[in-house]
């Protein structure tokens, strides 16, 4: 039930966009996201949708497995369409009572729906076919220039390398407590919320107990290598741009003129 | 009063690319009272199948009947299936979360809808029952060694008065003289209560030792299902699956090849022991040895 969220998760294949440097995804993701919001009509989306159903055909993921982690997300985008639909001023196309959906509201809830999709399979795209490790490498490299402002970048993304190595752990650990609690008895489906949120106590305790303890020996496993942060450490396998880097680089800058020359123009249309 | 299972699949993460047959087709009867060891390699399905016993899983297809009721039925009571079938899983300590040993194991009973009279007289029973000391009943449950930790989850599994109990892997990570009382105090307590006992391990001194029958899972598919020394007769079919016959088996086997007419039936040191002395008494002193006592 709850390994079904793959946001964040390595899905391992072998496809050029797995081979990439992790500078180039995490990039292109960046400005991938960005361009979406520079749109001022439809054409950009198609345009979006089609540069990103490229990509993931590329990627060599199943659509259908990328599809299954936006479950975890459904809410907030229900969410946000609900809210966009029914609260934007605008010409009204129906009023019930004192609920109206005007032209405006329902061009926003679409737009806004679309670009919240995109953004979400842009990122999960990444996250799929980077591995953890790669990223923050990658992540690290990029923010590199901070350090001049004393930003620790490197601890900084050893730490994310860490979060996002620990969340399928930490499922697979939920899966099973839950699974354990089940047996003894737990329900954590009926009940009104109190009892509901009551009813997680034997869920939530084990489950920080174990991510301590997860936490702890983790610690002690890098202190025991004599970890002790950025400085002066070096990479075994350092980041070097390859020629495909900088045709995807040029692919990339491509889209972003094309969709933004696009995106921009005033059309009659709505949206 | 039984535990059978008809033609029973499972299939993991289907429709995903990590598809896979966790089980494959397991027809079983599993009788009242009988203590059944489950042993086979990591990912050969014996997890899962524990897992449908008790109704956490639903099988792909076929159908699992609990005292000759189908648990797939649309009225099967399957929260109270849960109580009677007590799963202890593998760490149980892992799952402990009260703020003292005692009101941990009154949470499974406590959930069975029981007075409170009722709950506390069970919890105390369990607790006695995987020999906690008394002193130790009001101690937070992380402050206890693994092996008490472990006695204590397993009691929380127990104060539901299961009928049949599961435990996977009860002994992973105790030390010898930690399994060893584990083990003991299961066997207690199954042939006290007549429980029926289905222990998952893959340990097969932990196994051989104890149970009446052995299953052996490989693949998602039962490999073998008899009792233990007919089990390990086959203790070349069990080293090309991964697993091994307990160790007294290959040195039965070793001398027999070797000259000395030992029963190889022998699975536990004991046995072996046994069994060698009464051979080398036998012939008259070891072969090649001839004159010299023993």
């Amino acid at each position: 039930m709850l390994r079904d969220i793959t946001l964040g998760q390595y899905y391992q294949t072998e496809s050029c966009i797995h081979r990439l440097d992790p500078r180039v995804k995490l990039g292109g993701t960046i400005l991938f996201v960005l361009s979406l919001f520079f749109f001022r009509n439809a054409l950009g989306y198609v345009a979006a949708v089609l540069f990103l159903g490229i990509v993931i055909r590329l990627s060599h993921v199943p659509f259908r497995y990328m599809v299954r982690g936006m479950k975890g997300i459904l809410l907030l985008l229900l969410l946000t369409v609900v809210f966009n639909l029914f609260l934007t001023p605008g010409t009204p196309i129906v009023t019930v009572w004192r609920i109206r959906i005007t032209w405006e509201g329902a061009a926003l809830a679409l737009t806004m729906a679309v670009r919240l999709t995109l953004l979400i399979i842009g990122s999960s795209v990444m996250t799929l076919t980077t591995t953890p490790n790669h990223l923050t490498d990658g992540m690290e490299r990029l923010l590199g220039p901070l350090r001049i402002f004393k930003v620790p970048v490197h601890e900084v993304a050893m730490m994310m390398s860490i979060a996002l190595r620990f969340i399928p752990i930490l499922l697979e650990e939920t899966d099973k407590i839950m699974k354990a609690q089940i047996a003894r008895g737990a329900d954590f489906e009926s009940g009104n919320l109190l009892k509901k949120a009551k009813a997680l106590v034997p869920l939530l305790v084990p489950l920080f107990v174990s991510a301590f303890r997860r936490a702890n020996d983790l610690a002690l496993a890098m202190e025991s290598r004599c970890y002790r942060g950025g400085e002066g450490r070096t990479k075994m396998k350092p980041l070097i741009y390859q020629r495909r880097d900088y045709a995807a680089y040029l692919c990339l800058f491509l889209y972003l003129a094309v969709s933004i020359s696009l995106g921009r123009r005033t059309l009659s249309l709505p949206l | 009063m039984s535990i059978i299972l008809d033609h029973v699949n499972y299939i993991y993460e289907k429709d995903t690319p990590l598809e896979r047959k966790a089980l494959d087709d397991i027809s079983l009867v599993i009788p009242d009272g009988q203590f059944i060891g489950i042993i086979g390699h990591t990912g050969s399905g014996k997890s899962t199948l524990m897992q449908h016993l008790n109704g956490l899983i639903r099988a792909t297809s076929g159908s699992i009947y609990f005292n000759g009721e189908d648990i797939y039925d649309r009225d099967y009571d399957r929260k109270k299936l849960r109580s009677r079938v007590g799963l202890v899983f593998q760490y149980p300590e892992h799952q402990l979360f009260e703020i003292d040993v005692f009101r941990d194991v009154c949470f499974g009973p406590k959930n069975l809808g029981l007075d409170r009279r009722e709950v506390e007289l069970r919890a105390y029973d369990a607790l006695r029952r995987v020999g906690l000391p008394d002193e130790l009943f009001y101690q937070s449950p992380f402050e206890l060694s693994g092996g008490q930790k472990r006695r204590v989850a397993i009691a929380g599994v127990l104060a539901m008065k299961p009928e049949v109990l599961i435990l996977d892997e009860p002994t992973a990570g105790l030390d010898p003289r930690g399994r060893t009382e584990i083990l003991e105090q299961i066997k207690k307590l199954q042939r006290e209560t007549g429980m029926t006992v289905l222990l998952v391990s893959h340990s097969m001194e932990d196994v051989a030792e104890y149970v009446d029958r052995i299953l052996v899972m490989n693949q998602g598919r039962i490999l073998y299902d008899d009792a233990p020394k007919a089990v390990f007769r086959h203790y070349r079919e069990l080293e090309e699956v991964g697993l091994a016959a307990p160790q007294a088996a290959y040195i039965m086997h070793d001398l027999r090849e070797r000259g000395l007419p030992v029963n190889t039936d022998a699975i536990t040191v004991e046995e072996a022991a046994e069994e060698i002395a009464r051979a080398v008494r036998a012939a008259g002193g070891l072969p090649g040895m001839t004159g010299q006592r023993i």
